[in-house]
């Protein structure tokens, strides 16, 4: 393991850290907030000089593989989550610090679970920083640096940090260069945040949360700055941040096929046809189902359904009306969304829509297979055929998904709370939604947890975003071991 | 530049690496889903998966827009169709690899018929270089330039040489020729020396010389030795072929020991006058009786790098006086040298070199491209050549007047035809070629790229003037 280079990498990060969060302290500064705009300038001084003494020298050594891939991505973002969580601190708005590096974390993760029980009172700068980290987080500031930083460019090394940031079970380039591929990507995700501002301010929404309300669409995070979610701004906005919610749920390749104009490649895509059909059966069943409770309003119930719908199946996880007293159908469909989760290379979590094509391709396949043993089959997605270890890779994703899923689940009942609470708790964080059932429904929020379970829950949010693997080979003590240095002249 | 590379072989991993390296945007084709994967994660590339002759696969991998394509798969005939498509699909220049010897014979008429850019045939180019070698035995390296006037030979310093010790400025009195040393090899470490370098034992000199005062520079410089009369080949691979024709042609006798009957066979009616033996050339007792203890050379051309050197060892621990090793696996170099095993041959690189020429000179299309590129020291230090046009700036001021960039050194200059071992007086004329050596780290496309910039205002003589 080269850990100079991982150091190297990580003061980076944290540079990048302090300069972004220059605009939460100018918001504060001169929105007259003192406490906060001190408690973000002494986060950011703190930053820069540890980042100054992590880049001070360059490591000799560039050796950067899978391993060192999978422990920066992985360090990087424990550490971001550390930092990103002292301003809460300091400034004493969130006053204990477990509490805010689980707010820091459900941003950065853009799960969007609170432990606040009044967003309101919160000063202006941290509700701002609360909502960038969820834009942050949603394209993984990994990417950004690759797209900005000189140092790694030249080498497909680079790409072991891309495949460990980037979700979904295939990771492939669009153009040769990588940090050409991280720009688009980066250019795409501002190109649809800004659109979705200008929408939003004309529809009146004061810009404040306009921008805050923006940035948590955009990462499919769902963090809100009113206590009501969603609920009160107008019914434009609402379809507004309906539609962006499903397009940021959607693979960013897809954006660009469409601009470079290959129209049927985008639109046969086999994730996207997937990703839209669960999409639109779910607002149709939703819709049926609730229609009695807004006595038979069609237009209301379906403004509601697609929303909510939207938000929990992106992983955004905003509300407008709390699903936690709508129908058990939709309740349920609500837990099965939660799980599938949005498509592969989106900013949304979950299994991810191309995971659950495979899985039902391999499927059916092997049992065709069990029928006509001597049958030979290929999986084909797209119209090719995929690696078996592709294949593999998801399945054993999904088997250690589970085993997770299985462990957190058994620990956080130990609060004693209800069933569908710890369940829908424990799957809400792992796929990075935000809201679940019971206690942690769309009105209720995290707070009531011991410090172990949520010490539990923050970890099933990083290992969400992450895709479990990057965080599982933390723990792989083979992966600590230190690379050696040849002296010069041997 | 967008460049396709189909086949992503020896050859096409190298250019890949070595064009990726200089900034152009890659593409890669094969059939072979691993060897993309390996180019994928190693390097800053993008990989397409299928037949490289396939119109769907070449329109995926975006020949219609690129700038060059070039087919380098075992096949001939699919780097020659490659070609053929590409050239249909867009504006792209296309180089393909041929390298069956029917084939190479008519090489000309193919390429006008097809439109290629140029063809490569590394086997070729590598039999070439080791011929030169042979003509030479005391030089590690032949490397020429100026149409062959000027070449940068590369010499290992022995302990007590003529040479151990002396700094640069000495070098005259020494070599009585008027010669440059352009790069030296110390360890692990590459200078680009000045006048005040000081020489030691087991350095590896890159020397410009013309080429009339190689003899006399052998000579003073106390490394003659026997004109190479034989010479035994292991292995009989195309270079082989082409080598012992070569050697033949000028009157050097030639015994190649091939495994394969067929092959032998082969070898037995395409070159008469050399004698084919059918026996394993790594079998020492073989060695021996063929006479590996009298011969002048060995020359290790099998297809298996480890017999290459193993071969090789042994021929060095007889004191053969020369010996080529012919070596694919180039990544490991470090550890031969200092072994013993020092004249090492590359066919790959050696056909690299000749890609990137071609594609730094396609990048600029003003003229004053690079006409002939050596790269020295693993790659490390790049000799070029390049032709001074009206666009080159300093033209007919002296060296002493010109700012540099550093670690660039201008180590020869051709006049029509006169050779010029440049010293601060010289200066640089309309149409001279100028041959430039520089440590690697940046790529120079043109001549202007070797100086300073901006020019360096002589204005601040000016001011003070004024005061």
């Amino acid at each position: 393991m080269n850990f100079k280079m991982v150091v190297y990498l990580i003061g980076h990060i944290l540079r990048l850290e302090a300069l972004f969060m220059v605009p939460a302290m100018a918001i504060s500064f001169f929105g007259k907030e003192p406490v906060s705009a001190r408690a973000f300038f002494i986060t950011i001084m703190v930053l820069l000089s540890v980042s100054l003494f992590a880049t001070f020298r360059k490591p000799k050594s560039r050796g950067f593989y899978t391993r060192e891939g999978f422990l920066v991505t992985a360090l990087a973002w424990m550490v971001m989550s550390l930092f990103g969580a002292l301003p809460f601190f300091i400034s004493g708005e969130i006053p204990n610090y477990l509490f805010a590096v689980f707010e820091t974390v459900s941003g950065l993760t853009t799960t969007g679970a609170s432990i606040l029980k009044d967003v309101e009172v919160m000063s202006k700068g941290m509700l701002y920083w609360r909502s960038f980290t969820h834009w942050l987080g949603g394209m993984g500031i990994l990417v950004f640096l690759l797209a900005i930083l000189p140092m790694t460019q030249g080498s497909g090394s680079t790409l072991h940090i891309m495949r460990a940031e980037s979700p979904g079970p295939e990771v492939g380039k669009l153009v040769p260069r990588l940090h050409q591929m991280a720009k688009i990507l980066y250019l795409i995700y501002c190109a649809l945040t800004v659109m979705q501002m200008v929408l939003l301010l004309l529809g009146d929404m004061p810009l404040f949360d306009t921008v805050c309300i923006t940035f948590g669409t955009a990462g499919t995070g769902g963090f809100g700055v009113l206590n009501s979610s969603c609920a009160d701004y107008s019914p434009y906005c609402q379809i507004v941040i309906t539609v962006f919610m499903m397009l940021f749920g959607v693979n960013f390749s897809i954006f660009y096929l469409l601009l470079m104009r290959e129209f049927s490649q985008a639109l046969l895509n086999q994730e996207l046809r997937v990703y839209l059909g669960i999409m639109l059966s779910a607002v149709i069943l939703v819709t049926v189902n609730i229609l009695p409770v807004y006595r038979s309003n069609l237009p209301e119930a379906l403004r509601y359904a697609s929303f909510q719908v939207a938000s929990i199946m992106t992983t955004t996880g905003f509300a407008t009306a709390d699903f936690n007293l709508w129908p058990q159908l939709s309740r349920s469909i609500m837990v099965v969304l939660m799980v599938l989760g949005a498509s592969a290379g989106s900013t949304g979590g979950g299994i991810k829509s191309a995971r659950v094509l495979i899985l039902f391709q391999s499927a059916k396949q092997s049992l065709r297979k069990m029928l006509n043993p001597r049958e030979v089959n290929v999986v084909k997605v797209d119209g090719k055929a995929l690696d078996d270890e592709v294949i593999e890779g998801v399945h054993v994703y999904m088997t250690i998904y589970c085993a997770v899923a299985a462990v957190s689940f058994l620990i956080v009942s130990l609060d004693n709370f209800s069933l569908e609470t710890n369940l829908t708790a424990v799957l809400s964080c792992l796929n990075n939604i935000g809201p679940g059932l019971g206690e942690v429904g769309p009105t209720g929020n995290f707070s009531g947890f011991s410090a172990g379970s949520t010490v539990v829950l923050i970890l099933n949010m990083l290992i969400g975003r992450l895709e479990i693997f990057p965080m599982l080979f933390l723990f792989a003590p083979s992966n600590w071991k230190r690379t050696r240095v040849l002296r010069p002249n041997v | 530049m967008k460049i396709v590379i189909v086949g992503d072989g020896k050859v096409g991993f190298a250019l890949t690496q070595q064009l990726s390296k200089e900034g152009h945007d890659v593409v890669v084709i094969d059939s072979n889903k691993n060897v993309l994967q390996e180019s994928l994660v190693t390097l800053d590339v993008m990989v397409v998966h299928g037949n490289g002759a396939s119109l769907r696969v070449q329109k995926e991998a975006g020949v219609e827009s690129c700038d060059l394509v070039i087919a380098a798969t075992s096949a001939d005939e699919i780097n020659l169709l490659c070609c053929i498509i590409a050239r249909k699909l867009g504006h792209a220049h296309t180089i393909a690899r041929v390298r069956n010897p029917e084939y190479a014979e008519q090489l000309f008429f193919l390429k006008e018929e097809l439109g290629l850019s140029m063809m490569i045939n590394p086997e070729r180019t590598a039999a070439n270089e080791i011929f030169r070698l042979l003509q030479f035995p005391s030089f590690l390296k032949r490397d020429s330039f100026a149409k062959g006037k000027v070449e940068i030979v590369e010499i290992v310093l022995k302990e007590n040489g003529v040479l151990d010790g002396k700094q640069l400025l000495d070098l005259y009195k020494i070599a009585k020729v008027r010669v440059l040393v352009c790069a030296v090899e110390r360890g692990s470490q590459v200078y680009i020396p000045d006048g005040n370098f000081r020489l030691q034992k087991d350095d590896k000199i890159y020397v410009t010389a013309p080429t009339r005062d190689l003899a006399a520079l052998i000579k003073h410089m106390g490394l003659y030795t026997h004109r190479i009369k034989d010479v035994l080949i292991v292995g009989g691979s195309n270079i082989a072929y082409y080598l012992a024709a070569d050697l033949i042609a000028s009157g050097v006798a030639v015994k190649i020991i091939e495994n394969k009957h067929s092959r032998c066979m082969e070898l037995a009616e395409l070159l008469p006058k050399a004698s084919v033996i059918e026996a394993d050339g790594c079998s020492k007792s073989v060695l021996l009786s063929e006479g590996i203890e009298s011969t002048d050379a060995v020359v290790t051309l099998t297809n298996i790098d480890e017999e290459n050197l193993l071969v090789s060892m042994y021929a060095n621990f007889l004191q053969v006086p020369k010996v080529v090793t012919k070596i694919n696996r180039t990544e490991y170099n470090e550890v031969f040298r200092g072994k013993g095993i020092d004249c090492v041959i590359s066919p790959k690189l050696l056909t690299s070199n000749d890609i990137v020429r071609y594609v730094r000179a396609m990048q600029n299309t003003s003229g004053g491209s690079v006409i002939t590129l050596h790269r020295l020291v693993d790659g490390r230090v790049e000799a070029l050549e390049f032709l001074a046009t009206e666009d080159t700036r300093y033209l007919g001021q002296t060296l002493l007047q010109i700012q540099l960039k550093p670690n660039i050194l201008i180590s020869c200059i051709n006049r029509g035809g006169k050779i010029i071992i440049p010293n601060g007086e010289t200066t640089i004329e309309l149409r001279d070629t100028v041959i430039v050596v520089t440590t690697a780290d940046r790529p120079i496309n043109t001549l202007n790229d070797i100086f300073e910039e901006p020019p360096v205002p002589s204005m601040t003589y000016d001011s003070t003037n004024c005061i």
